[in-house]
This record gives C-alpha cells, sequence and structure tokens, in this order.
C-alpha cells in the first residue's frame, strides 16, 4: 500500500500544507525542527491514531488552534481510500472514510498500516518495559484492529478495579488509624465488605480481557522471534544471535500450576535478577496458547497476590505489569548492549514488525525518521537494502548525505514552515 | 464571563448532563431572547416535574402516583422481572413489545471511578422483591459495556442461591454503548434470543 496525499491543518507546526506522495522512496530533508518529523508523524497518527513521539493529542495541535485535521489518501491494490481525522484534545475525536463519518474513530484504525523507525526507538532497548508493551500491543492492532477494543477495554477494567482497590487500601488505613474514633472504624469496615463483594466481579473481567491480550502477545512473540533474530543478524553480522522471550506476572500459566511472581518484572530488583535468572520459565512457547487456561491462571493469580493488591491498591497481575525480555546470547540486552548493538536490536524489532505485517498481506508503508544519521556505513547500507524494495520508503533527514545512496527517489526539502518538492 | 444572573444560569445549564459551556450559553441567549411565556412555560415543567413525579414504590421507575403504570397493570406477568439501569431503558424496552413482565430499575451500574457501589444501586429492594419466590425468571438488561456487565455479573453472583432463572440479553446490541441508543429490532431480537447467564 502506499499514501498518494497528505494534507495537514493545524497539525503541530503546520497551519495547512498538502502534499502529493508516489509509492518508491521519497525524502524529506531540511534543517533541525523545520517540521520534518511532524510530516511523517501525522502519517503515524492516521494508521495508529496516537503519535511515536507523546502519549497525549494536545501537543499534535497548533499552538494557538482549537482542533487538527489530518486528510489522507490510501491506496491499496490500486482501491483509493480518503481517510480524515480531527483531533480534539480533551474531547472525542472524528473520523471520515471517504467523506462518511464512522461511528468511532478506532473503526479506521489499520486502513494505513506503517512501520515508523524514530530515534525514540532506542528506548525500545533501554527503556522501561511499558515501551516493549506497546510495541507488542501496536503491532496487534496493526495486524488486527479489533485489537485496540481489546486493550481499550482491558485497561478499563484496569481502571475501575484500581480505583476500588484504592477505595480499599483507604478503608484499611483508615480503621488502622481511627480505632479511636468509633465510627471512623465503623465507616471504613462497611466500605471494605463492599469492595470484596464486587472485586471479585471485577477479577473475573479483568480475567477474561486480560486472557486475550496475553494470548495474542504470547502468539505475536513465537511469530516475532525468528524474524527479529534475521534481521539482528543481517544488520550486525558476526554478532551474538538476538532472542525475546516473554516475561509474565504469571510465570507459566499455560499447562502446570500458575507460580506468581508478586511485582513482577516492574520491580526495581527484577531488571538486573533477569540475567542470573536464566532459568525461570516463561510464558508459553507452545503455539497454541489456550486462552481458557490463561484465564483460570489470571484469576488464580490474582487470589494469591490479593492481599498486597488491598495493601497497596493497585492490580499486580496482569498483562499491563508484563515486559518482553530481550537477549544478546547469554546476557540481557537492556543494560548490558552496547550503544551500537541496542541500535540495531530496535531496528531488528522494526524491521521483524514490517516483516509481519508484510506477510499478513499488503505492503505496509515504511517510515525512517532520522535513522540514517545514528548508523555507522555498514549498517546504514544494510538497512537501506532491506527496506528498499518496499512499496513506500518515507525518509526524513537534516541533511541529503544522511539520505543513503541506494534509496534514490523523490525529494522534498522542508524549511520555514514549508514544504516544496524539489525532485 | 457574563452578569451576575445570566453567568449563574450558564452555570446551572452546564451542570446538566451532555450540556458543555458552549451549549450552556448558546441555550441561556436562547432563553434571554425568547417569549417570557414559553419561558415561564418551561420553569413550571421543571418544577412540576420535581413537585409530582416520583420513583415507584416496587420498581423504582418514575411514576406519577406510588405505584408506577407498569406495577399497577394486572395483566403483566409477575413471574419475570427485568433489570435496568435507568427508567429510559424502560421506555426502549417497552417501545419493542417484547416483555410482559415488570421493571426494576437500578438507577445506575457500578463504577468505582464514580464511586458507584453495589449499596448505591437499588439492589437490597430487588433482593426483597425476589423474596417471597414467585418471580421465577430474572432478566438482567443492563447496558451493554463494562460497567452494565460487571453488574450484570454481581448480580447473577448474588441471586444464583435463590435458583431462579438469571438470562442476559442476546449479543448483537451495539458493544460499549447504551441500551437506549439500540433501534426497536434489534433490541427485540435481542430479548428473544436472550441466553442464561452462568456464572
Ligand atoms: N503544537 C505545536 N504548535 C506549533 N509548533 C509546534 C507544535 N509542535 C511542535 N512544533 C514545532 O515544530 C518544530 C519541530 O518540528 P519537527 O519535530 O518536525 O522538526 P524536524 O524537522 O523533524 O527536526 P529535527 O531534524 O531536529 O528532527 C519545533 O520547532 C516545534 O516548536
Ligand atoms: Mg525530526
Ligand atoms: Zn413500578
Amino acid at each position: 500500500m502506499h499514501v498518494a496525499h497528505l494534507s495537514l491543518t493545524d497539525f503541530r507546526s503546520y497551519d495547512t500544507v498538502d502534499l502529493g506522495l508516489e509509492p518508491g522512496v521519497t525524502a524529506f530533508v531540511g534543517p533541525n525542527g523545520q517540521g520534518k518529523t511532524n510530516l511523517v508523524e501525522a502519517l503515524g497518527y492516521v494508521a495508529t491514531q496516537s503519535s511515536h513521539r507523546v502519549a497525549t493529542d494536545a501537543p499534535l495541535v497548533r499552538q494557538g488552534a482549537a482542533r487538527a485535521i489530518v486528510r489522507s489518501v490510501v491506496v491499496r491494490d490500486d482501491r483509493r481510500a480518503l481517510v480524515e481525522l480531527e483531533i480534539n484534545p480533551g474531547r472525542a475525536n472524528r473520523a471520515r472514510l471517504n467523506r462518511s463519518p464512522v461511528s468511532r474513530p478506532r473503526d479506521v484504525i489499520g486502513l494505513l498500516r506503517t512501520v515508523l523507525f524514530a530515534p525514540e526507538d532506542l528506548a525500545l532497548v533501554k527503556g522501561d518495559p511499558a515501551e516493549r508493551r506497546r510495541f507488542l500491543d501496536d503491532l496487534l492492532v496493526a495486524r488486527a484492529p479489533r485489537f485496540a477494543g481489546v486493550r481499550a477495554d482491558y485497561d478499563r477494567v484496569l481502571k475501575q478495579r484500581g480505583a476500588l482497590l484504592r477505595t480499599a487500601a483507604q478503608a484499611r488505613r483508615g480503621s488502622r488509624s481511627g480505632r479511636r474514633a468509633e465510627h471512623d472504624s465503623g465507616f471504613a469496615a462497611a466500605g471494605a465488605g463492599d469492595v470484596l463483594s464486587t472485586l471479585e466481579v471485577w477479577d473475573a473481567h479483568l480475567a477474561r480481557q486480560g486472557a486475550e491480550l496475553l494470548a495474542a502477545r504470547l502468539e505475536l512473540v513465537e511469530a516475532l522471534r525468528p524474524l527479529v533474530a534475521a534481521s539482528y543478524a543481517s544488520l550486525a553480522p558476526g554478532s551474538a544471535p538476538a532472542g525475546l522471550e516473554y516475561r509474565g506476572t504469571l510465570s507459566a500459566a499455560v499447562d502446570g500450576p500458575p507460580a506468581v511472581r508478586p511485582g513482577g518484572p516492574e520491580e526495581p530488583a527484577a531488571a538486573a535478577g533477569e540475567a542470573a535468572d536464566a532459568a525461570a520459565p516463561a510464558v508459553a512457547g507452545t503455539a497454541a496458547v489456550d486462552r481458557a487456561a490463561l484465564e483460570q491462571a489470571l484469576r488464580a493469580g490474582l487470589l494469591e497476590v490479593r492481599s498486597a493488591e488491598l495493601e497497596r491498591g493497585v492490580t499486580l497481575v496482569g498483562p499491563h505489569r508484563d515486559d518482553l525480555f530481550l537477549g544478546l546470547g547469554d546476557l540481557p540486552a537492556r543494560g548490558y548492549a552496547s550503544h551500537g548493538e541496542s541500535w540495531s536490536f530496535a531496528l531488528a524489532l522494526r524491521l521483524a514488525a514490517y516483516d509481519l505485517l508484510r506477510a499478513d498481506g499488503g505492503d505496509p508503508v515504511l517510515i525512517l525518521d532520522d535513522v540514517f544519521a545514528e548508523l555507522d556505513s555498514q549498517r546504514r547500507r544494510r538497512l537501506a537494502e532491506l527496506v528498499g524494495p518496499a512499496e513506500q520508503v518515507l525518509i526524513t533527514a537534516a541533511v541529503p548525505d544522511d539520505v543513503p545512496a541506494e534509496l534514490t527517489g523523490a525529494r522534498f526539502d522542508v524549511t520555514g514552515g514549508g514544504v516544496s518538492r524539489v525532485r | 464571563m457574563y452578569e451576575g444572573v445570566v453567568q449563574n444560569l450558564i452555570d446551572e445549564l452546564g451542570m446538566l448532563p451532555g450540556v458543555g459551556p458552549k451549549s450552556a450559553q448558546r441555550i441561556a441567549f436562547h432563553l434571554l431572547a425568547a417569549d417570557p411565556t414559553d419561558v415561564k412555560r418551561l420553569a413550571h415543567a421543571l418544577l412540576e416535574v420535581k413537585e409530582k413525579v416520583r420513583f415507584c414504590r416496587i420498581c423504582g421507575n418514575v411514576a406519577a402516583e406510588e405505584e408506577c403504570r407498569i406495577c399497577r397493570d394486572t395483566r403483566r406477568d409477575l413471574h419475570v422481572i427485568c433489570v435496568v439501569e435507568e427508567s429510559k431503558d424502560v421506555v426502549a424496552i417497552e417501545k419493542t413489545r417484547e416483555f410482559r413482565g415488570r421493571y426494576h430499575v437500578l438507577g445506575g451500574a457500578i463504577s468505582p471511578i464514580d464511586g458507584v457501589g453495589p449499596d448505591d444501586l437499588r439492589i437490597r429492594e430487588l433482593m426483597t422483591r425476589l423474596a417471597d419466590g414467585r418471580v421465577t425468571e430474572l432478566i438482567i438488561a443492563t447496558d451493554p459495556n463494562l460497567e452494565g456487565e460487571a453488574t450484570a455479573t454481581y448480580l447473577a453472583r448474588l441471586v444464583k442461591p435463590m435458583g431462579l432463572k438469571v438470562t442476559r440479553l442476546a449479543s448483537g446490541l451495539p458493544v460499549g454503548g447504551d441500551l437506549e441508543y439500540a433501534d426497536e429490532v434489534t433490541l427485540g431480537r435481542a430479548f428473544e434470543g436472550r441466553r442464561l447467564l452462568d456464572v
């Protein structure tokens, strides 16, 4: 697939901009801070309805404007779709497909599929587990848009359950400190009883939604593993092999009794412990993931940590606390890999995502935001060779020299708030 | 900000559900420009609804008397109760003509984020209604969103020991939405195809 047209109104630094695009390679070149990333960020937003740079929509709207509009024409198998998004920070966004409103904006997620490489990707390797969870979930959504709903439902259950646990934690503290004040402790006890009677209901919903997300992630990691290894090997020939392991708060959910590690991999000690912990069983590993078994295991896991949860007021078990472990040879990448190795690993993850999406059908649009400048000449050439054959490749670079010679095509200059075609 | 009384009106209107600051302002200026008799009629209607409308002693639906029209109707089937979140859901279901039993209006759904727990809903009243054993089926028609589902699960567990048949409207309703937004045909079908709720 490719994008034939992009037009922006009040998006980031642009009041209006209107671009015709073609298949093949297109480079956006210009000095720092001129709006190159803003352009490709807009395309990423059409694909995922989120930005690769910020967690909220507000920064996407031009300073002083009330809303931003992103329009794009996506061509797939000779069929054209006009996707229009209106970004309203703090309110519901709106979407139109071929000029007809859709009932929910997320219904147009996945019409455009992109794989975006950016300097921020280094956080996939060096950053918190949340970065890697997002990588997995975004890929799930790109492959099957219904996962946008699964993830939203899971987040909603977490929020509701979290609110309930916080009430419980407060009630507990209240009853402890309030023993002297009679009516206080009476009130707190009533609150706690109410909490327990509904907690089980939320457990059931959390387990159901969580199992669906978890099962999908486990299958995804299986599919990614060989692709990441192959991409890494071709980017960094002769280096130790790259490996992936899903590290869950449920450590053996599929068969055998669930062993729960309360706190999970987000506990500070866990990151360093992971290396020595090579023998710790990772979840699944087998191809077919049994969702019913995962649901059971999640419910059992929640029961086991219940008193800790009531104490701390947070949900301690579930896919929101899991991690994707990245290894190089016998060592974890995080905390051990060199800067260059980390970069190669991040690129390998994105390339694997690209391979997977391509195998599903419909070549996704590749976006390379400022990545070549970060690479040495060998890896630059390897990456150029790997992405060259894609139906459409969009590149941003501060100077023309940062666009590899292998990737010739159209060029736009981005300066002074404007975008003009020069080749 | 506008002068005292105008701003008061805008603030009051802005507290209504679904009315944002912009709409509140628009309504306020519409009222300022309107004919005084029209405005008096509106004010009267507002006061009257508070004075005259009550909630049915049995089911919690809005009623003009102690008991609502449906609870007073002797032709309604006493063996089936349909549980809904709000009175407007009763209206939506009545339109389908699929249901001949009686209702129970909870007054919302369980939602810890909003501080709503079981004790804030008319669940105790429901249990009292079920106690005499006359009701054989409980149809749970809470909204098809997370909070509605959670409330349904909670109720199903609560009444399980009573051994009555507990059913839930069939899927096919727009997920994540409000019951009242479902069209009559869809809602009617959801009633016909209701399934046993197993918890
Ligand atoms: N909401 C906004 N309103 C107005 N201007 C904005 C907004 N968000 C970002 N900008 C401006 O956009 C510019 C950054 O654009 P962008 O990130 O696309 O730069 P770039 O061309 O990719 O630069 P670099 O080469 O450094 O990556 C900044 O000058 C910033 O002030
Ligand atoms: Mg940039
Ligand atoms: Zn009644």
